[in-house]
Order: structure tokens, then C-alpha cells, then sequence
């Protein structure tokens, strides 16, 4: 019999953390810090919005780019903060959370062999949708002494004659890091000079702690070679209504809606109601969501400087990525004794790729006073782990 | 710094100058600077504890009573609210509008108490018209908490 299987399929790795988050899933006591979803319930009024979409009958297919009224919601709100102009008609998609406008992005513009840069660590998704897109992914190793920003040196660096497109995954999931100005003009000049298209995933542009957020395309020339990426789930706290969407050039959207088209047909049409009513009533939500993070955040930092773990300050997203390679075991194993030993739960770094060895991804999407617990824990975690250290020394 | 600061010392009134410094991101000196200035201001006007009662073996009842009044010159109503306010047994009282003037909130050992203090010392004022007193069954939330529910993580365990 012969194989039933695609053999791009099959090439693709499977998570290489998968008997750690099988434990994690067990163990229902242990605190949580390893969920990338935020701990808030979704604003009620936007819930009730949903409820009334319900109960009103709107339970058919919106268009397949999406309901009119999000599509004008979605542009007033780019405008408003990034002051970019987009056309609801033809320039916006609404996709089934943005994992799907990365994936359908990709295949609306890669061609085999063409090669996809993709800084790590950073969400899993880009490498397996460019491979399954038929691209070929190209990794940059960010580094700790850069904060895990994107250099314009590394990508320069990156850069060969088949590349095509820079994935540029800022506020970053799991490190927290995320691009100012300056980084972005450098990274701007060498993707117009080398003739680049960017895929810019803002999923957590509401959630900065240092200034408001820049989308690349704000920049001279960025925007016709842009895709900007951003979604309900984390700003909201709507990760179960399955809602993002894509802003770009009409060239490639008319595209990526064919591929939606026949894959997807539309978003949910609940959850689009209920998205017309967060963008136009929710910022005081976003702001109190915003604020307890950035509390909970400034906790997190102070408490790893207390214990002298060796950590960057991140201004994004609400991760935070402390370095765990003093302890002299890879970060899977950190994870898994941490998660048996104190039942704590955080993410190896190595999850996010191979770079991110060495580093621990912890979610504060959880309340202080979880925290404080996990915190204490951590603490005599690592108290314990220095004392065996100490005595293997001697 | 100022209103971030009420709004958690509004939900937890206990935590400490340290850890209010850290999340905040400023100074310790400056934290205890700004509560000083709040209460000095009548800002801040106590450090009170949400207490459960009913989950105690002590008995009391709490009503709102509404009070319809004649105010009798330009500080009529200030002066009825502080005849009614000076009674220990009230909690609070609010000016309102609508249907009637005054909401008084009143503590009591027992409904025998409270009707008493209403018949005698309420309803007897002589600018107070009518009163209409309503007893509260139960709490489910008070000051922004939900009594008696304790939160769970739902969220599911997915590859980041």
C-alpha cells in the first residue's frame, strides 16, 4: 500500500515539548503560567453584543472577507492609531484568528524555493505555514544582548537573492521584546532595498509598556509591501471567538481572500458582531487589561532581580523570558522538575526554537496574587537547585 | 500615578508600600507621599475590610430605606441627611434623584431594630414625608466583589 501521507506534511516537526505540556495538561492544581491567552473574560458588553447578534438571528454567513461594518470598524481603528489608510473594500480581511491570516498570507504569495526569514524565538506557527505554503524558512537567531530585538545587521546578514518574505513578529510571543522607531527605519531601508515584502504580525499591539506601538508600515514605502496582521484575541480577550484579520495591498489581499474563500468561507459571524462593538466601545477594557499587565509585569522583573535570575526588561506582550542556563540543564528539563517539584507551569523556551534554549517562557496573563505564589516557588526552586550546585562543587 | 494608585488600594487596602513601589514602578518615598497627600486631601477617607456577615454566627440585617423630605431652607437637605447621618446605625446616605430624596442604609441587629429606628427616629423628623424601607435578602457582590464564589482557570493547556 502506498503512503497516505504528504510528504510536506510529514516533514514538518511536531511541537518537540509535547511530553511536557501532555504533564502540564494533567496536572489541574498546578498554577498556570504556561497559557498564552489572557486572563481577563471578555468585556460584557461585547459578549452582549454577541448574545443580541443571537438572538436577533443573525446566524448566517457574513461575506467571505467579512461583515462591512467590522471591515469600516477595522480601518477607523488603524487610522486612529497608526494613521494608515486602508480600504474596507478590497484592503481588509477578516480570518479566523491571525493564525489563519498567517497562514493564508503565506500561500498567497510564496513560490517554491522562495525563502521566508523568521526571527526566533518567536510564535511557532511561521515555520510550518511557510513550509506547507512551499517556502523555505530561513531562520534568525535574536539575541539575549540585543534584547531579542531584530538588528537591520542580522537581516542584511539573512538576506539572499531568493528572499522574499521578512516575518516580523513584534510585541513578541514568548520573549516580550518589541521594536521601536529607530529599530524599525533600520529594518525598513534594508527591506526596501532589498526589494522585500513583510509580514507583520501585531497580534499584541495593544499590550506595550514603553510608548504606543509602531506598526512598520506606518513607515515611507512600507505600506504596498506590508501585510499587517492583528486580531481580537489578546487586546479583547476574545482568544475563543476565533477573530483576526489581515490589512495589506489589494494585489495580494485579492488573493488571500481566494485561499479563505475555499478553505474558510467566512469568520464567524457571532464573533464578528460582537467585534464591531469591541472596536467601537472597548478601549477603556483595553486600557484597564493593559494596565494590570504592565503592574503584574514590573512585579515579575523586580522579583527576578531579587533572585538574581538573569532577565531582560520586556515591553510587550505579557510574557516575560528569564535566562535559566546558570542551572546547567536544558530549559525542557527546568520546566518539567519545576513543574513536579513546585507545580508551576512555563514554557521551555526551546518550544519557540532552538535559540530559545536556555530561557523559560513565563505568561503573567495570570493575577498577582497567582504570581506572588509562583513566584515564592520559583524562588526556592532555584534556592534548591543552587545549593546542589554548590555541593556538586565541592 | 494618582488614580492607578486608588484603584488598587481600592481593591486591596493592605498591600504593602514595597510591593505598591515595584508595581506602580516608582519610588517607595513617593508611594507614601501620595497616600499622605490623599488623606490629608479627604481623598482617602479610611481603610475599611469587606466583611461576609453572613458567613458569621452574628445576626444583622441591612435595609434601604427610601426618604422622601421638605427641606425647610437653601442647606434643607444637608441638614436632614446630618440629623439622619449622626445615628451610629446608619452606614451611609446618599442624596438621589428621581422619586425620592434621601437613600439611607442602616445596619441593624434584627428587623424589630430597624423598624423601630424607622417609626421612632426616622419617620418622626419633622421634615420627613414617607420613608419606604426595603430589606436585603441577600449579598451577591458588594464594593466590585463577588461574595461566596471562588475564581478557576479554565483555560485549557494549548501549544503556545
Amino acid at each position: 500500500m502506498r503512503s497516505p501521507l504528504s510528504e510536506a506534511c510529514v516533514q514538518i516537526k511536531p511541537s518537540g515539548i509535547r511530553k511536557f505540556f501532555d504533564i502540564a495538561s494533567e496536572m489541574k492544581d498546578a498554577i498556570s503560567l504556561g497559557v498564552g491567552e489572557p486572563d481577563f473574560d471578555t468585556p460584557q458588553h461585547v459578549r452582549e453584543e454577541g448574545i443580541h447578534s443571537l438572538e436577533m438571528g443573525k446566524t448566517f454567513y457574513t461575506s467571505n472577507s467579512g461583515l462591512k461594518e467590522l471591515k469600516t470598524e477595522i480601518c477607523n481603528y488603524i487610522e486612529r492609531s497608526q494613521g494608515l489608510h486602508y480600504d474596507p473594500n478590497g484592503e481588509v480581511l477578516v480570518t479566523v484568528g491571525g493564525s489563519e491570516a498567517i497562514d493564508i498570507a503565506m500561500r498567497a504569495m510564496l513560490n517554491p524555493g522562495d525563502e521566508v526569514l523568521i526571527p526566533q524565538p518567536s510564535f511557532v506557527s511561521y515555520e510550518p505555514c511557510a513550509i506547507l505554503a512551499g517556502g523555505k524558512p530561513v531562520i534568525i537567531e535574536l539575541r539575549a544582548e540585543d534584547e531579542f530585538r531584530l538588528t537591520a545587521e542580522q537581516l542584511r546578514a539573512a538576506v539572499t537573492d531568493k528572499t522574499k518574505l521578512l516575518v516580523l513578529p513584534f510585541p513578541n510571543n514568548p520573549t516580550g521584546a518589541i521594536l521601536e522607531k529607530a529599530d524599525l527605519e533600520a529594518i525598513a531601508e534594508v527591506v526596501l532595498e532589498k526589494d522585500l515584502y513583510v509580514l507583520s504580525d501585531e497580534i499584541y499591539s495593544e499590550l506595550t509598556y514603553k510608548g504606543k506601538h509602531i506598526s512598520i508600515a506606518s513607515l515611507p514605502g512600507m505600506q504596498e509591501r506590508t501585510i499587517l496582521i492583528n486580531g481580537f484575541s489578546k487586546s479583547y480577550a476574545m482568544t475563543g471567538w476565533r477573530l483576526g484579520y489581515a490589512c495589506g495591498p489589494g494585489l495580494i489581499l485579492t488573493q488571500m481572500t481566494k485561499v479563505h474563500q475555499f478553505a474558510i468561507m467566512c469568520a464567524p459571524t457571532t464573533s464578528q458582531y460582537a467585534a464591531v462593538d469591541a472596536l467601537r466601545n472597548g478601549d477603556d477594557d483595553v486600557k484597564m487589561m493593559r494596565t494590570a499587565y504592565n503592574q503584574r509585569r514590573r512585579f515579575l522583573v523586580n522579583a527576578f532581580r531579587k533572585m538574581g535570575l538573569d532577565c531582560f526588561e520586556p515591553y510587550g506582550a505579557f510574557y516575560i523570558f528569564p535566562c535559566i542556563k546558570e542551572f546547567g540543564m536544558t530549559s525542557e528539563e527546568f520546566a518539567t522538575r519545576f513543574l513536579e517539584e513546585e507545580r508551576v507551569a512555563a514554557v521551555p523556551g526551546s518550544a519557540f526554537g532552538d535559540c530559545g534554549e536556555g530561557y523559560l517562557r513565563i505568561s503573567y496573563a495570570s493575577s498577582l496574587d497567582n504570581l506572588k505564589i509562583a513566584m515564592s516557588r520559583l524562588e526556592r526552586f532555584i534556592g534548591k537547585l543552587r545549593t546542589q550546585q554548590a555541593g556538586k562543587a565541592e | 500615578m494618582r488614580e492607578e494608585l486608588l484603584a488598587i488600594i481600592e481593591k486591596n487596602s493592605r498591600i504593602d508600600l514595597k510591593e505598591l513601589a515595584v508595581i506602580l514602578g516608582v519610588e517607595e518615598i513617593d508611594v507614601a507621599n501620595e497616600l499622605a497627600a490623599l488623606e490629608a486631601e479627604g481623598i482617602i477617607c479610611g481603610y475599611h475590610t469587606l466583611i461576609d456577615w453572613e458567613k458569621t454566627s452574628l445576626e444583622k440585617v441591612t435595609a434601604l430605606i427610601e426618604v422622601r423630605v421638605t427641606p425647610k431652607s437653601v442647606h434643607g437637605y444637608d441638614d436632614v441627611a446630618r440629623r439622619i447621618y449622626n445615628y451610629p446605625e446608619v452606614n451611609s446616605v446618599y442624596l438621589i434623584s428621581g422619586g425620592y430624596d434621601l437613600m439611607v442604609i442602616l445596619e441593624g441587629k434584627s428587623l424589630r431594630a430597624i423598624s423601630s429606628f424607622v417609626s421612632e427616629k426616622l419617620a418622626t423628623l419633622d421634615t420627613v414625608l414617607s420613608t419606604a424601607t426595603h430589606f436585603i435578602l441577600k449579598k451577591y457582590k458588594d464594593h466590585g466583589t463577588v461574595l461566596s464564589v471562588s475564581p478557576t482557570d479554565e483555560r485549557e493547556m494549548i501549544t503556545p
